[in-house]
């Protein structure tokens, strides 16, 4: 019965999808109502081929590690496209003829940044963290992941949300808000899949065999149910038509910009913050083998830190046409978030007392040590920055890049990589990674490149707020913006070669990935209690 | 897997709570001190701060703070505070003939700068930052002698005022080349190319020139002058010298032959004040080329 339903509902969406493509009024809109075709006229043949087979009932005793095998390799591959392309629109900035009139108007800095932003935030991060998802509730229930195949449906229904979103802003389909780009029926798609999403993770945590919850799930759940909250509330927006990607704001003016903004933070806050949080919680625990350092600091921090995220968007506004009362609230909030955030930074590096050894002899665990470093610089740097008079400084320039850059690339990038580590050998069931010689590289090439980023970012950053403001003994401006632009030059190219080397890196880590899997040999002990499929 | 109860400490050591997670355990240790006290301290500094400064929001409106501090009216008063600090400066600018600005160095000198800073503003995005303009859209050079409606200060001004083919002000500079390509034969036109490279002095066919001279003659001398001088009560530019507006390659010069152009620029009478105007015009009357 439930496989006649999928055909219908397979069916259904494929010929709508061909009906779409057919009075489609732009081109994003066609090439996605093919795609849309595409995928669901494949899956009902595959469907149809599979109805009324025998199959193999899943082992509930197992767990469900083969779409955590598949979410690895794909936050590899969108991770290697994001830093590909930040590279190659790091160097568009130093030299605008990269700008190729040819390829006019698809590879235009103005399409391809926000394609680099969803690439390394959703693309790279979102698979990042659906799989550390599944993984640590997985271990740290001792449950299977609930709802059997909905995990796949996740998994390749979010691939669909990055493929669709990724092409629509190539061929123009925006909606001009900034981490929110992706017209309506893509953020419809992705409701539906964050729904499921959700459904997963909390059907697992239901079913537990463990009494209490571990501070990772926490963390995880509030990210999921938060995300949710905030991807509506941005997103409320009326279609032109159902045949094309254009669609209108319900908001409009400031208020339109308050709403981007809280949701804009907070995507920082929950998805890159909190989200990230609940990976550190369980892997750095585990690769240093040494107890949590203060469950009352993690519950703490925890309640803390989500009950003053929400507030702290209005500072991404100072000095607008938001009210002034709004923008007091983003800034206090701001700052009492410095020590909640620091509370993660504290539980993750204290966690190495007693293993602070390892640090000499794991390459892995000093790319995690370094990731809660950078994430301790970046959320002391966060709320200074949100400070007003600092803010009227560092508005608009690219010490706001740098800032960002220092954490995603070295807080959410590094743990990544660690988790990714951790995670190849035992997903493939190795003996190890093939080499710690080469973590090593990407740990140095790494690190370079971003120390490398973010002080070009604060050197120009600085620089452009000063030259901006400078006047004259009668208030006249000094420099025009071309001058700034020009004395930028030296600095984007600096940027753009830390960019290479955390390639580079990246790189380096797919291969040594790829040879863990292939050329390591298997890991020869006696299965867990609990082994994987 | 896990025990009820917090596993006793060894003596000297913090226990663990008790449970377990795929072997992860939680230590018992108290908050870190100095972590609480700073938490403590920005909470603390928050109250202060949205007592002081607008930010609670009510039923009407949000608390005001006792120091009555707005964003928008310290702008205002800051903007107050330099207006009121130039404004002698700025009438004796209107006050005072243009072509005698020259002579008082004070005022010259308070003019350039505010000329400067309204270049930056405003002029910038077509002449470019150094003024060179950009030649490939026609944007004009303003640091080379070659003017199209006069370099003296009195045309700039003009210029600047009320713009060049700005439908909005009846008094702006206006006029509109032909398009030969509709008049002229396509052999004529190869030969008014080669006669205008042969006047501004680049390599040429000398008999297609020759034959050109005759078409210039009869369709471009009544605007651009018998030997290419230009004129400037039109604003037709000057051909036979080595300053071009569009660029003077065989390409260019038959595109502004076949579609001619139109260059616009906007009025600024609306938009800037009689001071800011007086001043920027100063400013490009020194850059190099006024006259």
């Amino acid at each position: 019965m439930w496989d006649y339903i999928k055909l219908v509902a397979l069916g259904v969406i494929a010929v709508f999808a061909a009906i779409a493509a057919n009075y489609a009024r732009d081109t994003a809109y066609l090439v996605n109502a093919l795609t849309i075709m595409l995928v669901a006229g494949g899956l009902f043949l595959w469907q149809v081929r599979r109805t009324d087979e025998p199959r193999r009932r899943p082992n509930e005793a197992e767990y469900f590690d083969s779409v955590v095998r598949a979410g690895l390799i794909a936050t590899a591959f969108w991770g290697v496209v994001g830093f590909l392309v930040g590279t190659w629109i790091a160097f568009q900035l130093a030299f605008p003829a990269l700008n190729f009139e040819w390829a006019q108007p698809y590879m235009n800095f103005g399409r391809l940044r926000p394609l680099h932003t969803s690439a390394v935030i959703f693309a790279f991060g979102g698979n990042a963290l659906i799989m550390s998802s599944f993984y640590i509730v997985q271990r740290t229930t001792a449950a299977r992941l609930w709802g059997g195949n909905l995990a796949w449906f996740v998994f390749w229904g979010y691939q669909l949300v990055i493929v669709l979103a990724a092409t629509g802003y190539l061929l123009g389909a925006t909606q001009s808000k900034e981490y929110a780009e992706p017209e309506w029926y893509v953020d419809w798609w992705l409701t539906i899949v964050w729904v499921a999403f959700l459904a997963v993770f909390v059907g697992t945590l239901l079913k537990r065999k463990e009494p209490h919850i571990y501070v990772a799930n926490w963390f995880l759940l509030a990210f999921i149910i938060t995300v949710a909250m905030l991807h509506l509330v941005n997103n409320l927006s009326l279609p032109v038509s159902i045949w094309g990607s254009k669609s209108v704001q319900v908001f409009s003016g400031v208020q339109d910009a308050m709403v981007q903004w809280w949701y804009g933070h907070n995507a920082v806050g929950f998805f890159l913050t909190a989200g990230f949080l609940g990976m550190m919680y369980y892997f750095i625990p585990k690769q240093a083998e040494r107890p949590v350092y203060s469950y009352k600091l993690s519950i703490i921090h925890f309640w803390a830190l989500i009950f003053l995220y929400i507030w702290a968007g209005p500072h991404h506004l100072h000095y607008t046409a938001l009210p002034d009362w709004a923008s007091t609230l983003g800034m206090v909030f701001s700052i009492m978030l410095w020590m909640p955030s620091w509370g993660g930074m504290i539980n993750g590096l204290m966690t190495l007392s007693g293993a602070w050894d390892k640090l000499r002899t794991d390459p892995v665990i000093r790319m995690m040590v370094i990731s809660v470093g950078f994430y301790g610089m970046s959320t002391f740097e966060g709320p200074m920055m949100s400070i007003k008079a600092v803010n009227s400084l560092s508005h608009y320039t690219d010490w706001t890049i740098g800032h960002v850059h220092s954490g995603a690339l070295g807080w959410n990038g590094m743990i990544t990589f660690g988790a990714l580590y951790f995670l190849a050998p035992r997903l493939w069931n190795r003996q190890g990674l093939y080499s710690l010689a080469l973590v090593s590289w990407h740990f140095w090439l790494a690190t370079i490149g971003i120390v490398l980023y973010a002080s070009a970012m604060w050197v120009t950053g600085i620089m452009e707020g000063l030259m901006w403001r400078e006047v004259d003994a009668n208030g006249f401006l000094v420099n025009a913006f071309a001058d700034t632009v020009a004395a930028k030059f030296p600095m984007y190219v600096v940027r753009g070669i830390g960019g290479l080397l955390y390639l580079t890196g990246a790189l380096i880590m797919c291969y040594n990935l790829w040879m863990t899997v292939t050329s390591v040999a298997r890991k020869q002990t006696a299965p867990a209690a609990v082994p994987a499929e | 897997m896990s025990a009820q109860h917090t596993k006793p400490a060894k003596p000297g050591e913090v226990g663990t709570t008790g449970h377990e997670w795929d072997g992860i355990e939680e230590l018992n240790n108290p908050l870190p001190r100095w972590w609480l006290w700073i938490f403590y301290a920005t909470i603390a500094w928050a109250a202060v701060y949205t007592v002081l400064y607008p930010a609670w929001p009510l039923v009407e409106r949000a608390t005001p703070g006792i120091l009555g501090h707005s964003t928008r009216a310290a702008v205002a008063t800051e903007i107050e505070r330099v207006a009121a600090a130039n404004a002698p400066m700025r009438d004796r600018l209107v006050a005072t003939d243009l072509t005698a600005v020259s002579e008082d160095a004070e005022l010259l000198r308070f003019a350039t700068n505010a000329g400067a800073a309204v270049f930056r503003t405003w002029c910038v995005s077509c002449h470019g930052a150094g003024a060179a303009g950009v030649q490939a859209a026609g944007y004009p050079n303003l640091l080379d002698d070659d003017w199209l409606w006069g370099g003296d200060i009195e045309n700039i001004h003009l210029t600047i005022t009320h713009g060049i083919r700005n439908t909005q002000d009846p008094d702006a500079r206006y006029s509109q080349m032909p398009a030969f390509g509709e008049i002229l034969a396509p052999e004529e036109i190869d030969q008014v190319v080669a006669h205008v490279r042969a006047i501004s002095g680049q390599d040429h066919d000398p008999a297609m020139a020759e034959a050109g001279a005759t078409v210039f003659a009869e369709n471009c001398a009544s605007c651009h002058g018998e030997a290419g001088e230009g004129n400037r009560d039109i604003g037709a530019p000057r051909l036979n010298d080595a300053i071009w507006l569009y660029g003077g390659s065989e390409a260019a010069i038959r595109t502004s032959v076949v579609n001619a152009r139109f260059g616009v620029m906007p009025g600024w009478s609306g938009r800037l004040t009689e001071a800011d105007i007086r001043a920027v015009a100063l400013y490009v009357h020194g850059l190099g080329g006024g006259e």
